[in-house]
């Protein structure tokens, strides 16, 4: 009897968190316009969203956006979290990560609103480079986050090996050091451009006329009235990221299964 | 000084938080010596390494390399290689690429490189195993890699710190003699760090024993066993007996309430001294043996050891350590005697057993 309760409460939590996303997913690929009638199978929708030149241009500029919001986060922020690592003063380590994780805490919509005073005072035209620019500060504090695990796991002697085997610095760092963090660089990129791809509130502050992404794009076709097309739309956005976690979580749910290295403090 | 290969000339090291790692350490070392670097932790001998190695600047003093200053010198342009503590073997390739890393690094003929990695890993017992992934390995295999990993470079020096620490009392007598054969096969340099005594013992030509950032004694292995220079050489090489004395004349020392003949000269008449009594030296006389001029003590214990067996003495105030295979009841009265040339005489130094020390040296 408990039992049966316990899964029938998992069971309704799940529904109640997934049954959205669900009709959304089933009625992307409905015949007819209704939101409530079934009207037969079909990728009319689908079809539609191809042609449509709004959401393609916004889709594109996501894309660019978010691959290269993520390529720059990841150099800046896989640097930025070398630099913490090397630091050898314990309290000012510590300062210098709070420093870097807040971001994260902070609410969007004021990370939002300052991005756009920021560029307001400096006389920036808002557009591409200020939603770039944008994207690549906000992405950072998670490419920090995961590579600095990465590097903790690592025997602290390793550089010194391999300078002390006739690496210049510069070598070592390429030879060794970079193929063992390799795995958090990779998953600090895929998150940055997850989160990229995912943005709406600071990217609604930051982009200026003419430069929308998807995001946008939704929400300003939704305020016209829903059209199945976004169905469409939001159940390809959300099997992409979905994708894209998966891989990003990949090697944790490989890494508990084995024996879990210890880690070495620094 | 031409002469030496490596020569340490006041070697000072202020780490930025004040702390003093090393205050004047002078040393030389000499082409093909096995030379051990031996003290507690936080003695400073694994910093006076990393000097050596080029890993740490000293704050002042100079590391000549046959006669040629090296301070300045970055670790990657120096004829040095250094096996790690925790051997810090690169995780991501097999043992014939971390091998091959310093061959590699120099651009050395690829082929030639490969028939020079399973030479090393002959002389390291691990032919066979170029393609395993280090992370298969045993703590045993991985330090014969870092070993050869860092000898294929054909070294003037090896740094070695502590490498058989993280192993099993078995495997590390069994490493201690590979390692020497290694150094007299190779007749390279080692530079070797340890606070185990008995390692330090068995495999060097030359140790030097340190405290608190200073040097105690140099001197062979048996030099530094047989005659401490001073209380806390003794007490950190093997458990000692360790007593306050006088020497009243050549050949004459008081200790133990009593006077005896020793084999120590010039120290003066009435000085104050240190004395040492290996406890494997005293013997026990049963108290009816009527010697003249032997203190008598009480057994207070007796403890079975394997080999031996372990007992403490009361003599007066003082505890004697014994090992003999000759076990006496506790309560009997006994007498101590030692022979003459088992007395070490020892100028008196500041230094005061510590019993938590003790424990972290022997161990």
């Amino acid at each position: 009897m408990m039992r049966l309760l316990k899964r029938s409460y998992m069971s309704l939590i799940m529904l109640f968190l997934y049954a959205p996303i669900v009709l959304l997913i089933v009625f992307s690929f409905n015949a007819g316009r209704s939101r409530g009638l079934w009207g037969g199978f079909s990728l009319h929708w689908y079809a539609e969203l191809l042609r449509d030149q709004q959401i393609l241009t916004a889709l594109r500029n996501t894309l660019v956006i978010g691959l290269s919001a993520a390529a720059i986060s990841t150099v800046i922020g896989g640097l930025g979290a070398i630099g913490l690592y090397q630091l050898r003063r314990k309290g000012l380590r510590q300062a210098m990560l709070s420093l870097a994780n807040l971001p994260m805490l902070n609410s969007e919509i004021v990370t939002g609103v300052s991005l756009l005073m920021l560029y307001a005072a400096m006389r920036m035209e808002l557009g591409f480079v200020t939603l770039l620019l944008s994207h690549v500060a906000f992405c950072i504090p998670y490419v920090v986050l995961s590579v600095l695990p990465k590097l903790r796991q690592l025997d602290p002697h390793l550089a010194e090996a391999a300078q002390d085997l006739g690496a210049t610095p510069f070598k070592a760092f390429c030879r060794v050091i970079l193929p063992d963090i390799m795995p958090g660089v990779f998953s600090g990129f895929l998150l940055a451009f997850t989160l990229s791809i995912d943005d709406f509130v600071i990217s609604l502050f930051t982009t200026g006329p003419g430069v929308t992404n998807l995001s946008i794009t939704i929400f300003s076709m939704a305020r016209r009235g829903i059209s199945p097309k976004l169905n469409a739309l939001s159940a390809v956005i959300f099997v992409v990221v979905l994708t894209l976690l998966i891989i990003i979580n990949l090697p944790n749910f490989k890494q508990q299964n084995k024996k879990t290295r210890k880690e070495i403090p620094i | 000084m031409q002469d030496h290969l490596i020569v340490l000339q006041d070697l000072r090291m202020v780490f930025g938080d004040g702390y003093e790692a090393l205050k004047g350490v002078n040393l030389y070392i000499d082409q093909n010596e096995f030379l051990t670097l031996l003290g507690p932790s936080g003695c400073g001998k694994t910093t006076t390494l990393r000097i050596v190695g080029g890993f740490e600047k000293p704050t002042s003093g100079d590391v000549l390399y046959r006669g040629k200053s090296i301070v300045n010198l970055p670790p990657y342009r120096r004829n040095i290689n250094t096996v790690f503590q925790r051997y810090a073997l690169f995780p991501h390739m097999n043992v014939a690429q971390n091998i091959s890393f310093g061959p590699d690094m120099r651009k050395e003929d690829r082929q030639k490189t490969a028939r020079r990695v399973l030479e090393m890993l002959e002389l390291v017992n691990l032919s066979g195993f170029e393609k395993r992934s280090v992370k298969t390995l045993s703590g045993g295999q991985q330090q014969r890699v870092a070993i050869a990993r860092a000898l294929i470079n054909k070294p003037d020096v090896l740094l070695l710190d502590e490498p058989l620490g993280a192993l099993d009392l078995k495997l590390r007598k069994e490493m201690q003699g590979e390692l020497k054969r290694i150094q007299v096969e190779s007749g390279i340099t080692f530079l070797y760090v340890t606070h185990d005594q008995e390692e330090a013992l068995t495999m060097s030509d030359t140790v030097v024993v340190m405290r608190g950032g200073e040097i105690q004694q140099i001197g062979t292995p048996q030099d530094i066993y047989n005659e401490p220079k001073n209380a806390f050489v003794a007490d950190f090489i093997g458990e000692s007996n360790i007593y306050a004395g006088t020497m009243v004349k050549d050949k004459r020392a008081i200790f133990l309430g009593c006077e005896f003949n020793c084999v120590d000269k010039g120290f003066g008449q009435n000085v104050p001294i240190d004395v040492v009594l290996r406890p494997e030296d005293v013997k026990l006389k049963p108290a009816e043996a009527g010697i003249d001029g032997a203190p008598q003590g009480t057994v207070l214990s007796t403890l079975f050891k394997g080999v031996h067996y372990e007992m403490r003495v009361l003599v007066g105030e003082d505890v004697v350590l014994v090992h003999s295979t000759h076990a006496r009841e506790p309560g009997a009265e006994v007498l101590v005697t030692v022979a003459p040339s088992d007395i070490h005489i020892m100028h008196k130094s500041d230094y005061v057993r510590e019993n938590d020390e003790e424990e972290e040296g022997l161990m």
